[in-house]
This record gives structure tokens, C-alpha cells and sequence, in this order.
């Protein structure tokens, strides 16, 4: 277990790495002048000099590069011309627009991101298993192809039409919810939840659709084994066999799925974002990648490539503990 | 209605059932009856498709459910099985009548602790606390030999070997104490040591419980001596029946005489056995292989030749300092149970693994250590048949493509060449050559094994190893395709390697013979030598556990198998 966490931890690293590194070269080769961008359209070149030199914009890229690795490990100084801001371990620089530390800025916008993560996994896990579940055991009637038809419909749908369909049946029409505004949960849960609930909605219906069919037809197979088959013939009621002795099997792959689905969620939830105006993330990656804000870009990129890469090895521990057969190395 | 009962224990009477399939229904049993009396023993014999294990799932109501028709009657201790309600279905399993399976691994879940399954089962039929359900599966665990079974319940399946969980198996049927033990091949998967273990012990259960059995399998030597009537199956009817020494001794039908005659005898010379060959096909029987023995020239030699897997504490040594030669010409039979390193050896004689230690030298040339470049012109002399005919054929390409991929590997480019040779191979090995396009699902597995051995044959090899060959087939088929690769060695000058866990086809087709043991050869010789004066206590084991099919000698060697067995326990 611990030579699997420590391989883990050295993969992640060299993953994050190297994902910084093309990052950086690719807003490098881009065309455009960062410290134009930072110094604000009204600047002169000679202040835009000085800038260049305080951002370290002269150096050559791989020093710039090695500047940023070595600050978050140990921290960072940016002077200011008069003024020194120290930037704590790990540092992930300083946005090129405003100043704020990108650190910063990431713990402002996480919460909001990780709200709508996990609780869309939540419905979309209950949506999508319970409904995976009675397709597989109703299999051959009426409700196992309406449940199919849902299925299908929610994968065809764009999450973004899903969406604009439940702001304007539950906002507009219905007037049951107000339009969404993100209420920090730490501020008022009840709200919080309240205006989240159409954003997790939305995610889930799409996703529960993914995990209807690979709940069902992992169902079905688990069902289809041979040691269903041994305790059928010892009497053992068909209850008890699901419950006891298919669900297990049944639902590991889920399990690892929905970690790998979250870990994505992190990056991969702007259109709900936007659509349903989360100051998450996603948006302010959006923002950044427009204005060109590389620290920016690259630490929230990194952020999403932890939670991809962190994601990847619960995943695989869940797996290892759902089976035991299953050796880490 | 389910508490009378008029004398019989199973009462099977026009039973049909039919499988719906996209092609019309399969009727896999066609009007089969007979019964069988409380306590006594039947034996369902037939090979693959014949119908036998439809009929046993029939004796608890196994078809429910899935799409099959069933018709006819069948009473089991007085249930009507095709008519009871669900619950009454569901005490008649398990609790009257026991199930066990073939594949034992895959017949237990694999997430639970043996002794809970079974106290689960034992739930189901029983009122009581869930500790003296446990009691209960200790108790049944140990009747069956387990050793430890207090803490052995604890274990998982996958932490059980072979010959263990198909005892933990029918620990689980003896758990409620059922009138009828149905055994569904229960020994097919199983070393020949362990089978006759599991035989012995079924044997014993028997006697103990007065339950009675019903044992299907393909394997005449299995029934031989464990029951007392046998009723053999061909395309779902019965084609004959009768007290076991009467059916074996003297067959009536024609068909039990060509499964018979099909049955390797461990006991025979492969002269003798070439009336097996010839018998129940049309195919050249193959001459006696002793006369190239001694003169040829040594093809293949392996010396100290070692092989290891894993590392640190994990390690495990394979094949371990195995030396051996091939002559030209021959058939070196290599001999022994599952997981003595015999695949692993032939895998390492054509280099598709690489030792850790020791020479090859193929026609006196270092070849051990060559690299894939170097090898690649001796790949064609060195060719492999694989055990499994399904997994080992690629089953998206036509096996006229597969039988070429190693023409065009060798260099041959032409395409109207390689089919030409294709073709040639086709016919060599006794398939049609314009099944050129077809594909592997469409084929037999004994088709399919022919396909393989002309994919092995397409390069033009010198050597072919072949492993576990036939080990997949029924009977009657693999005395065809083992008559082929005796016909091709013969025509062809070439020399065989074959690897199997089964004696006596190992002796039909070899003249050397190599007895393997966990990673070493205990033993070797001519074929004469190693089974008629076996020297290694383990050879002589082996050859004692091989089923034979004389029920009176069969009971013999059991009495035998148990004195060996006493003797051992009461040894310091």
C-alpha cells in the first residue's frame, strides 16, 4: 500500500510537471507582450520595461519556468519596485492583471467549483444507479425500455440545452426557484443548496444517463455469472442474491467511474458554470485564458490536473477494496 | 403433494427442452426418461451438446427463467420441478436436491468467505443463529478434508486451489443434508491426482449419507467407479443403458463402442492404441511411433535450462534446471499437473520466452540467448499449437487470413501464393479449403484446432510444440486430431514436443515421455519404461489416480488409493 501511495505520488508529480511545462510553452509562443497586458493599455514603453524586468520577463523561458516549479515548493518574493509580496509555499504565481496571488484566486473560486461536483455526483450517482439497477432487473418489460428511452435522451441532450429546458421550466414558467446566484455554503446552506440545485440537476441528468447504462449492463452481466447461478440452485431468494451477492460486483466499475467522472468535474463543468453563473473555476479560467493570464491559466489547469490525477488513484484503491483480489502495485 | 413420494427419488419422463435461438429453437433434449432410486447412483455420459447438463439443471428447475422450454415430467423425492411454485422450487433446492458444478472458481462468489457461503446456503433452509451456520460450514468443510476448516472458512475462493474449492463446493451441498447430490463434470477442471480425490470422497459421502447422485460427465473413466447404472447421451436421447459393468464391459450400442474405443488407455502401447484412432473415424491411423526413436539426429537440445517469475520475496521458480533433447523425427511427451512448469518449458523450446538460465541449441547452435532479430529465420522451424483453439484464433479475421498472417511474416508476398498454400494447408489438415473465408465461430472446437495446427504447419517448421493440445475436445475428437498430428509428424519429418496433463494421451502419442513436477523432471524414458516400470514414487501416483474403465479394477485402485492413504496418516 505504501510503495503503491508513493509510486502514485511520484507519477502525479511528474504528470503536473509536465503539464506546467506545456502550459507555459504554449502561452510562450503565443503571440502577444504579458507585461503590455499587465501595465494596462494607457503605458509607455519605458514603464513597460521596468514591468517586464519586475515579472522577470526577461529571463529566458526555462528560468522563468524554473522560478515558478521552485515557488511552489518553496515559496516566492515579487518585488514591486518599492514594495517586496511574498508569495507562500505553494505558489503558483502572481496574475499579471490584477496582481492577486493565483493561489488566491483559486481558494475564491474552488468552493464554488467542488459544490457543483460533488453534488452533482451525488444525484447523478442516485439517478443513474437506481435507475441502471431496475432496468437490469426489469429487464424485457415496459418500464426497462421507457428507462432506456430517458437513457438515450439524456445522452443526446447537450448539458447546456438540458439546462436552458430547467431554468426556464423551474425559474420562468414555474416560478419555483429564483434564478440561480451562488450563496457560499459556509454563509447560508439552505440557499446554497437552493440555488445550486438546477446546476446539479443539469450535470446529473447528463451523467446519470452514462451511469443507467454501465449500471445495467454490468447488472446484467454479474447476474449472468456463475455463482449467481450456484446460489439459485441452493434455494438462496432472488432478493438476497442481488442484494448480496450482485450488487458488489455490479457496482465496483460505478464506483471507479464516479471518481474519474469528479476528478474531470473540476475542469469540465464551465457551460454549467456559466450557464448558471458559478463563480467557479471553470469561468475564471475562461476569463484568463482571454486576457491571456498565464500564472493564471496554469494553476487553475494544475489545480484540475490534481483533481484528475488524485481522482485516478482513489479510483484505484476504491477498486483494490471493493475486491480483494486486486494487488496495488 | 411435494411429501409423496412413490419409491423414486428422480423420475424423468419425456423430457424435452428446446432453446430458443435467431435460427429457430435448438432442442437440446428430445424425449429422455429414467429414473433413479433413493441412495443409488447414475452416471449421464455424452459429449459436449449431447444434452446431459440441460438434464441435470432440469432435476432443480434451472431452466426457469431463461428463456428455455421445458416439457415432460420431472418428480424429484415427489416435487413436480416443472410445476411448483417459486417457494416450493426454492426448498427443493439446496435442501433436497445439491448441486455441483464444474468450474469451481467461477461457481463461488468471489467476495466472500467460503464457510459464510455455505452458512448462507444452510440459512436458507434452516431456522437458527448465524453462529451455528458457521458451526455448520466448519463441520461440512472438515467432512470434506479440508484441513484447518475453522480458520480455512475465513478464506476466500481465490486463496482456495482447484482440487479445494471443488471439495469447499460440495462441502456446501452436504451443508443441509440433501437426498440427491447432482455433480455436473464435477472433477473436468481438475489435475488427475485431485480428481481421484474428489471421486473418492464422493465415493465416501455416499456410502456415509445414503444420498443419492447423479453424475454427468464426459469422462467414462469418471463413472467407471462411482456409480452403479450409466445412461449415455447422444443429440439429447438416451442411446443406451444399463448397470455400469454391463454398458462398459459390453457395449451394445455402436455408439458407446466409438466412445469407448475413443478413450486413451493408459494401460495400452500406443501399437495397441491405434485401434482407438481408427475406430470411431475416418482418419489414417498413425503407425506405431517407436521406429524413429533411437537413430535420429538431435534436433533441440535444452540443458540446466531455469525460468523465473516476480522478484524478491515473490519470486517463483517455474521450470527449475530442466535438461532434455528433441531428435529428429520423435515425439517427446512432457507430462504433468497443472503448474509444473510444462507450458512454461515449451513456451521457453521455441523462444517465446526468454530463459532466466540455461542453453537451448537447436540443430547445435546456441539459440538461448539470441535476440528477437537473430531469431526471427528460426521462427519458422519452431512453431507452438496452443491449448484453447477459441481464444488462441483471432475471431475477427478468417482463419484462412490467420493460417497466412505466418506465411507473409516468413516473407512470402504474393498474394495468390499464400492462398494457394493456405488452401494446401486447409486440405492437409482435413478441412475444407474453401472455408478459406470463414471464421473462427463458425468452426467445431476440434475444426478449430486443426486450424491452428495449420497455422503452426504454414511456415514449414522442423518442431512444433504442442500444448494441452487436445485437452479442450471431447473424446471422439481428440482421437482424431491426435491421429493428425501423428499422420503430419510422419509425413512430414516432423518432431513434436507435446505437453498434457493427460497420461494416457501422452502415451498413445510419444515415444519419449518427460514427467514433470513442480518445475523439474522427475522422471524420464521411453514411453514402456516410464508407464509400465515407473521408478518415481510421483509417476507411480500419477499413473494409480488415472480413471480406468473396468468398474471391478476401478474399485481396486480406490481400495488401493485409501490404504496409500492410511499408511500416509499413520506415518511418523
Amino acid at each position: 500500500m505504501t510503495r503503491f501511495l508513493l509510486r502514485r505520488l511520484f507519477q502525479a508529480a511528474v504528470v503536473l510537471v509536465v503539464l506546467a511545462a506545456v502550459l507555459y510553452a504554449c502561452f510562450y509562443l503565443a503571440p502577444g507582450d504579458a507585461a503590455r497586458l499587465a501595465c494596462g493599455p494607457k503605458c509607455n514603453t519605458a514603464q513597460i520595461t521596468q514591468i517586464r524586468g519586475q515579472m522577470g520577463l526577461d529571463d529566458p523561458v526555462y528560468v522563468q519556468f524554473w522560478h515558478f516549479l521552485s515557488g511552489i515548493v518553496a515559496g516566492h518574493d515579487y518585488s514591486t519596485g518599492t514594495d517586496v509580496l511574498h508569495c507562500p509555499a505553494p505558489c503558483l504565481g502572481q496574475s499579471y492583471r490584477t496582481g492577486e496571488l493565483v493561489t488566491t484566486m483559486i481558494g475564491q473560486k474552488l468552493p464554488a467549483t467542488a459544490s457543483l461536483a460533488f453534488g452533482a455526483m451525488v444525484l447523478w450517482l442516485v439517478i443513474g444507479v437506481g435507475t441502471g439497477l431496475l432496468s437490469a432487473l426489469r429487464r424485457g418489460t415496459v418500464t426497462e425500455r421507457l428507462l432506456t428511452g430517458f437513457t438515450l435522451v439524456g445522452t443526446a441532450t447537450p448539458v447546456f440545452i438540458t439546462g436552458i429546458l430547467l431554468l426556464l421550466v423551474f425559474c420562468s414558467w414555474l416560478q419555483w426557484l429564483p434564478y440561480p446566484s451562488y450563496v457560499p455554503l459556509t454563509e447560508d446552506p439552505q440557499q446554497w443548496a437552493w440555488n445550486l440545485l438546477l446546476a446539479w440537476l443539469a450535470l446529473a441528468l447528463v451523467e446519470a444517463a452514462k451511469y443507467a447504462r454501465l449500471t445495467r449492463s454490468s447488472m446484467l452481466e454479474t447476474l449472468a455469472e456463475d455463482h449467481i447461478r450456484t446460489f439459485r440452485a441452493y434455494g438462496v431468494g432472488e432478493r438476497a442474491i442481488v442484494v448480496r451477492h450482485a450488487l458488489r460486483g455490479a457496482l465496483t466499475p460505478v464506483i471507479a467511474l464516479s471518481a474519474l467522472d469528479l476528478g474531470t468535474m473540476f475542469g469540465g463543468a464551465l457551460l454549467t458554470e456559466t450557464l448558471f453563473n458559478i463563480p467557479g473555476l471553470g469561468q475564471q479560467l475562461v476569463q484568463s485564458v482571454q486576457i491571456k493570464d498565464v500564472p493564471v491559466v496554469v494553476g487553475i489547469v494544475l489545480v484540475m490536473g490534481l483533481a484528475v490525477v488524485v481522482a485516478n488513484a482513489v479510483a484505484d484503491v476504491l477498486y483494490a477494496v471493493a475486491d480483494r483480489r486486486v494487488v496495488l502495485a | 403433494m411435494s411429501a409423496v413420494s412413490d419409491g423414486n427419488l428422480v423420475e424423468v419422463a419425456g423430457l424435452r427442452i428446446e432453446f430458443p435461438t435467431e435460427g429457430g429453437s435448438v432442442r437440446a433434449v428430445d424425449g429422455l426418461d429414467f429414473t433413479l432410486a433413493p441412495g443409488g447412483a447414475l452416471g449421464l455420459v455424452g459429449e459436449s451438446g449431447s444434452g446431459k447438463s440441460a438434464t441435470a439443471y432440469a432435476l432443480l428447475g434451472l431452466h426457469r427463467g431463461t428463456g428455455a422450454r421445458v416439457s415432460g415430467t420431472v418428480r424429484v423425492a415427489g416435487t413436480d420441478v416443472l410445476a411448483a411454485q417459486d417457494a416450493e422450487l426454492r426448498r427443493l433446492r439446496g435442501g433436497v436436491a445439491a448441486m455441483v458444478f464444474q468450474d469451481p472458481l467461477s461457481s463461488l462468489d468471489p467476495y466472500y468467505a467460503i464457510g459464510d457461503q455455505i452458512a448462507e446456503v444452510y440459512r436458507v433452509h434452516h431456522r437458527g443463529s448465524r453462529a451455528a451456520a458457521r458451526a455448520r460450514a466448519v463441520e461440512v468443510l472438515d467432512r470434506v478434508g479440508i484441513p484447518d476448516a475453522a480458520r480455512r472458512a475465513r478464506s476466500r475462493p481465490h486463496e482456495f486451489s482447484g482440487g479445494m474449492r471443488q471439495r469447499a463446493l460440495i462441502a456446501m451441498a452436504l451443508a443441509c443434508e440433501p437426498r440427491l447430490l447432482v455433480a455436473d463434470e464435477p472433477t473436468t477442471a481438475l489435475d488427475v491426482t485431485v480428481q481421484a480425490q474428489i471421486l473418492d470422497l464422493l465415493h465416501e459421502l455416499r456410502a456415509e449419507t445414503g444420498m443419492g447422485l447423479l453424475l454427468v460427465t464426459h469422462d467414462l473413466g469418471v463413472v467407471a467407479g462411482s456409480v452403479d447404472d450409466v445412461l449415455v447421451m447422444r443429440g439429447g436421447s438416451a442411446v443406451e443403458r444399463g448397470p455400469v459393468t454391463e454398458v462398459l464391459r459390453a457395449p451394445a450400442d455402436p455408439y458407446t463402442r466409438a466412445l469407448l474405443s475413443a478413450v486413451p488407455r493408459v494401460d495400452l502401447r500406443s501399437a495397441e492404441g491405434e485401434e482407438r484412432a481408427a475406430a470411431p473415424v475416418l482418419v489414417k491411423s498413425p503407425e506405431a511411433p517407436v521406429t524413429s526413436g533411437e537413430g535420429g539426429d538431435v534436433l533441440l537440445e535444452a540443458v540446466g535450462l531455469r525460468r523465473e517469475f516476480g522478484k524478491g520475496r515473490e519470486r517463483l521458480r517455474a521450470v527449475d534446471d530442466v535438461s532434455l533433447t528433441v531428435r529428429a523425427g520423435e515425439t517427446l511427451g512432457v507430462v504433468g499437473e497443472s503448474g509444473s512448469g510444462k507450458t512454461t518449458l515449451g513456451r521457453m523450446l521455441v523462444r517465446l520466452l526468454d530463459p532466466s538460465a540455461g542453453q537451448i541449441r537447436y540443430g547445435g547452435r546456441e539459440i538461448g540467448g539470441l535476440g528477437e532479430k537473430a531469431l526471427r529465420p528460426l521462427r519458422r522451424d519452431l512453431q507452438m499449437v496452443f491449448q484453447d483453439p477459441v481464444s488462441s484464433l483471432n475471431p475477427r479475421r478468417s482463419i484462412g487470413e490467420s493460417i497466412a498472417d505466418p506465411l507473409r511474416a516468413a516473407g512470402e508476398l504474393s498474394d495468390k501464393a499464400v492462398v494457394a498454400r493456405v488452401k494446401e494447408l486447409l486440405e492437409r489438415v482435413g478441412l475444407d479449403p474453401d472455408w478459406y473465408h470463414r471464421y473462427p465461430h463458425e468452426f467445431s472446437g476440434g475444426q478449430r484446432q486443426r486450424v491452428g495446427i495449420a497455422r503452426a504447419l504454414a511456415p514449414g517448421p522442423k518442431l512444433i510444440v504442442c500444448d494441452e493440445p487436445v485437452s479442450a475436445l471431447d473424446v471422439t475428437t481428440q482421437a482424431q486430431v491426435v491421429a493428425l498430428l501423428a499422420e503430419l509428424r510422419r509425413d512430414l519429418g516432423l518432431s513434436l514436443v507435446f505437453i498434457a496433463h493427460d497420461l494416457a494421451v501422452v502415451r498413445q502419442v510419444s515415444d519419449r515421455v518427460a514427467v514433470m513436477r513442480g518445475g523439474r523432471i522427475v522422471e524420464s524414458g521411453t514411453v514402456d519404461e516410464v508407464y509400465d516400470a515407473p521408478q518415481d514414487p510421483y509417476t507411480k501416483g500419477l499413473l494409480a489416480a488415472v480413471p480406468v474403465l473396468d468398474p471391478a479394477e476401478s474399485a481396486a485402485r480406490r481400495a488401493d488409493r485409501r490404504e496409500l492413504r492410511s499408511v500416509m496418516v499413520t506415518a511418523p
